[in-house]
């Protein structure tokens, strides 16, 4: 039960990521925050929920809620059947299940590496954006899980 | 060889106060909740000696000491009762129900052990 | 071992504590209601006796001192030496709920002391002085046994001679003439000679008798004292002489018949190694029937509450993975009469026998929280200066674990509301030709799978007019709105009906009806109120047996499978358009049985897109809500019924409009589990003022 990664701790340790595509672009996470990966089932949707929100699933008898990631960041959305792995991570004392394209990557971090975020990116972008890292000529971004579920009180019943 | 003690008290604190200090001691500790209980694992065990309360629900400790005595096989077991310091009578009682020895609440876990030996064959 | 087992211990006590004082309140209750049992009497004071007893481990001195007064007044009880009549049993009850206190109050590491409990302690001395004043017995002591001969100032060893002649009982209580003269020999030098000369022939030798003696000399620098010690056990079974000067007189001249002889040989042999007398019916068996059918108590064991929600948990996937392979077989392709088919039937069968066995074993007694209510019962009588009995019906009725937990609070604001609100003065019921005494019954009974709780009290009932009155002030109703009875009493649970001010103080802590109704329903219950004026009102609390399973009505609408609780179910029907009447462009009513009944469109309510289905090719469901409120359900269709495992999606997520939680279907897929409530209370928003003006605008 690792919490979201914080990379704005100026420590030297070496993380490990998962790095996955979503559209063109590439993303990584701590590894410790994910618990499982898996393909895509239907979801079922909830009343009034957010667009990002693509519905719930059953992981095992529990009930996953499911994150399109592109949708979440505002990218342009293409067609959602492209969307076929879901990442699912433990974030706090909740999982949920982040919806992207697929897996790419492990990646071995040093923090020495990590460039800050171009300033022209958007607010989604910069609310979950901890910074890029070259990798093999690629560009991925760092990503924080901490405000993909925005708090409660900002979603409106 | 380890003395094996059959611990008898409806109240769960004396119960664990008791085999801590008989562990503590060296002796193997066996339990039960009250008189009835005790009858129980008295028909597949036979520890060297019985440390029964008196106050128990269902049978309580005269009674389990009357049964004991008036069972062929067990009868020769010694049976201590832990008894509360100003009561004569229950002292008195006690005996006549047949018991061999006693204990005083609280007990001191020397003078309990000493009094264990001093009845176990 | 732990890090501290003494620190264990401490904890196994204090919660023993809490038992012991459940069934010391509980006893002395019965002995006020006039219950005569003796074994009654015996439970109260062994609870008390037992706090003493593990008080006086952990050295609370005040607590023990405290258990000590209490336990000597039972103690005289229970031997008849003193009646417990109405103004003892009133002592007995403020002594039990001190002792709760003094034991909490330990509990949390706060100090206790004496002078929390003078008061009462000072009651139970002057019982126990009027008493001895009036019986003045004198207690007979026992003889003291002769002191024994001075200890003689000199040599530190000295010989004592002493002669040991057992008698039957010493071995009847299992003590052993080896042992003791194993004693002896740990204070000194011992000789031990054996005297036989009693023994008769061993064709007259008589098993339980006694017939030997032993003379013993013993060097030893202990005093008299600690050889008599030796003795203490014995000493009544048993003829002792001891001499401190040797006295050889004692030991005959003659040889002795070989100890082994006797049959009492001293290794741990006692004088019935003998043929046993025949045995009867083992009495230790018999003895056992006898009080076990006295009492019929059932066996327990103690089991770690992890371990039991660990275990429904992995039931509640088994009954998810049994649907769901029961579906891979249907979709197979393979005939319910295969043996595949029919094997899956039993499993069925099977896992919902193990279900229904698992959440008996959470399944608990309701006295768990009624227990708590004698102890308000009688603060809130003695605060508002009524006179109250709380009479209690079906304790033993059981429901689930969470459920337990969560009804303690309803049912104190409840009883409070009863007792503050419901229950007159004593003038007043004077007055009205009541008796004095007020009464609240708390009852708890099964009825069609829920579980039914009622808080019903004799005192005025409800005062419609003035609850009306404050509801139209507070703007909750229309001043002309036309409510039966049971309407206008319910009014009682809308939110904003209890202004600050009229919140006493101890109903208080700001909570109005509508508070406790909501937590109700948070917990898929209902609650309501009906009353008769001038003979009482009565809450009944209606709550499913447990919360993590729920009996659905599964329907389908706009490709969305949904659960429909079916307790919120009255009926369902195919509506005729002609019933059907749109008051506004958001709202439509059905004419039903005289009455009218806003229509919701689930699809659209819950934004599902847009729902093509004309109404009256719905299926419509008509429920009713924890309010009494009803409304019609549109759905495309029903599927059917089933038992569903409620699953929470605030666990992973956050609480969804117009959705209470989610389960699993058959085919893996979560189905949502609709809140009746708030779908039904979404259709009179605006208030029941805009519902009947709408209604009378049109017709």
């Amino acid at each position: 039960m690792g919490p979201a990664m914080d990379l704005d701790k100026t420590d030297a340790k070496i993380h490990e990521l998962i790095a996955f595509r979503v559209g063109k672009q590439e993303f990584s996470i701590n590894v410790t925050s994910v618990r499982e990966i898996r393909g895509w089932t239907s979801a079922t949707i909830l009343p009034k929920a957010p667009r990002y929100i693509r519905g719930v699933i059953n992981l095992r008898g529990a009930v996953l809620p499911i994150v399109d990631f592109a949708v979440r960041l505002g990218l342009p959305t293409a067609e959602p059947t492209a969307r076929n792995v879901i990442i699912v991570v433990q974030i706090e004392q909740k999982q949920i299940g982040l919806l992207v394209d697929a897996v790419s990557d492990i990646i071995t971090l040093n923090h020495n590496s990590i460039q800050p975020t171009p300033d022209v990116s958007s607010d989604a972008v910069s609310t979950f954006l901890r910074g890029l890292l070259p990798v093999d000529g690629r560009m991925i971004s760092l990503v924080s899980l901490d405000n993909v579920l925005p708090p409660e009180s900002a979603v409106a019943a | 060889m380890a003395l094996t003690v059959l611990t008898v008290d409806d109240s769960r604190t004396m119960r664990d106060m008791l085999k801590h200090s008989l562990v503590a001691a060296g002796f193997r500790v066996l339990q039960a909740e009250d008189g009835l209980d005790g009858l129980e694992v008295l028909k597949t065990e036979k520890p060297d000696v019985v440390v029964t309360d008196i106050n128990m629900p269902r049978l309580d400790g005269f009674g389990f000491i009357e049964a004991v005595r008036s069972d062929a096989e067990r009868r020769t077991m010694p049976v201590l009762v832990l008894t509360t310091e100003a009561d004569p009578d229950k002292k008195s009682r006690a005996k006549a129900a047949g018991a061999t020895g006693w204990i005083v609440k609280p007990f001191d876990p020397v003078k309990l052990v000493d009094a264990i030996r001093r009845v176990a064959a | 071992m732990a890090a501290d087992p003494m620190a264990e211990i401490r904890e196994v006590f204090f919660q023993e504590c809490e038992e012991q004082l459940g069934e010391l309140e509980s006893g002395l209750l019965q002995m006020e209601n006039g219950s005569k049992d003796a074994e009654t009497v015996n439970a109260v004071f062994r609870a008390v006796h037992s706090i003493k007893g593990g008080a006086g481990i952990f050295a609370l001195d005040a607590l023990v001192r405290f258990a000590h007064v209490f336990e000597t007044t039972l103690d005289a009880i229970r031997g008849g030496r003193l009646a417990a009549d109405p103004p003892i049993m009133a002592l007995l009850l403020r002594a039990a709920d001190a002792l709760m206190d003094l034991v909490r109050a330990a509990r949390q590491g706060e100090p206790i002391s004496d002078t929390q409990t003078q008061d009462l302690v000072a009651e139970f001395n002057a019982l126990a002085a009027g008493k001895a004043a009036a019986h003045a017995k004198a207690e007979a002591k026992p003889a003291a046994p002769p002191p024994p001969p001075p200890a003689p100032s000199g040599p530190p060893k000295r010989s004592w001679v002493i002669r040991l002649t057992p008698k039957p009982p010493l071995y009847a209580k299992a003590n052993e003439t080896a042992l003791l003269l194993r004693e002896l020999s740990l204070l000194g030098e011992i000789e031990v000679e054996v005297d036989a000369s009693g023994l008769p022939d061993l064709a007259d030798i008589d098993p339980e008798a006694t017939y030997l003696s032993w003379n013993i000399v013993l060097s030893t620098d202990k005093d008299s004292a600690a050889i008599r010690g030796v003795f203490d056990f014995v000493e009544d079974d048993c003829d002792i002489e001891m001499f401190e000067q040797p006295d050889f007189s004692f030991f005959d001249g003659g040889s002795e018949p070989e100890a082994e002889a006797a049959p009492a040989a001293p290794a741990g042999g006692t004088e019935s190694n003998a043929p046993a007398p025949p045995a009867a019916p083992n009495p230790v068996e018999t003895m056992a029937a006898q009080a076990e059918n006295a009492s019929s108590v059932s066996q327990t064991i103690r089991v770690d509450l992890d371990r039991v929600d660990r275990m429904i948990d992995l039931v509640g996937e088994l009954v998810i993975t049994e649907a769901m392979l029961s579906q891979r077989v249907l979709e197979a392709g393979l005939a319910r009469t295969s043996a595949v088919a029919m094997a899956l039937e039993e499993l069925e069968a099977l896992t919902r026998e193990i279900q229904d066995s698992v959440m008996a074993i959470r399944a608990q007694p309701v006295r768990a929280v009624f227990q708590r209510m004698p102890r308000l019962v009688r603060e809130l009588a003695a605060h508002t200066g009524k006179q109250v009995r709380l009479v209690t019906e079906g304790e033993s009725t059981e429901v689930d674990k969470t459920v337990i937990e969560r009804i303690a609070d309803p049912l104190t604001h409840m009883i409070r509301n009863a007792i503050d609100h419901g229950l007159e003065s004593t003038e007043k019921r004077l007055a009205a030709g009541k008796s004095p005494e007020g009464q609240v019954r708390l009852t708890a009974l099964h009825r069609s799978g829920r579980i039914v709780i009622e808080v019903a009290d004799d005192g005025a009932g409800i005062n419609r007019a003035r609850v009306k009155q404050k509801a139209i002030e507070n703007g909750l109703i229309n001043p002309d709105a036309q409510l039966t009875d049971d309407e206008t009493d319910n009014l009682i649970f809308l939110p904003g009906f209890s202004t600050a001010s009229e919140i006493s103080d101890i109903s208080g802590r700001g909570v109005g009806m509508d508070v406790v109704r909501r937590s109700v329903q948070a917990m898929g219950g209902r609650i309501s109120i009906t009353s008769r004026p001038g003979l009482g009102s009565t809450f009944t609390l209606s709550l499913p047996l447990t919360l993590a399973v729920l009996d659905g009505m599964v329907v389908k609408t706009s490709d969305q499978t949904l659960i429909v609780p079916l307790a919120a179910v009255l009926e369902t029907l195919r509506p005729n358009m002609s019933d059907i009447h749109p008051l506004d462009n958001r709202t439509s009513v059905l004419a039903l049985r005289g009455g009218y009944v806003p229509m919701v469109d689930v699809a659209e309510a819950l934004e599902f897109g847009n729902h093509t289905t004309p109404p009256d090719q719905c299926v419509a469901l008509l429920v009713e809500s924890e309010g009494g409120n009803r409304a019609i359900l549109l759905v495309d269709e029903i599927q059917g019924q089933r038992q569903v495992v409620i699953k929470s999606i605030e666990a992973n997520y956050r609480a969804v409009y117009g959705i209470a939680a989610a389960t699993v279907m058959g085919d893996g897929h979560v189905a949502l589990i609709l809140d009746v409530d708030t779908i039904v209370s979404a259709t009179r928003d605006s208030g029941r003022t805009d519902f009947n003006r709408s209604i009378s605008q049109v017709f």
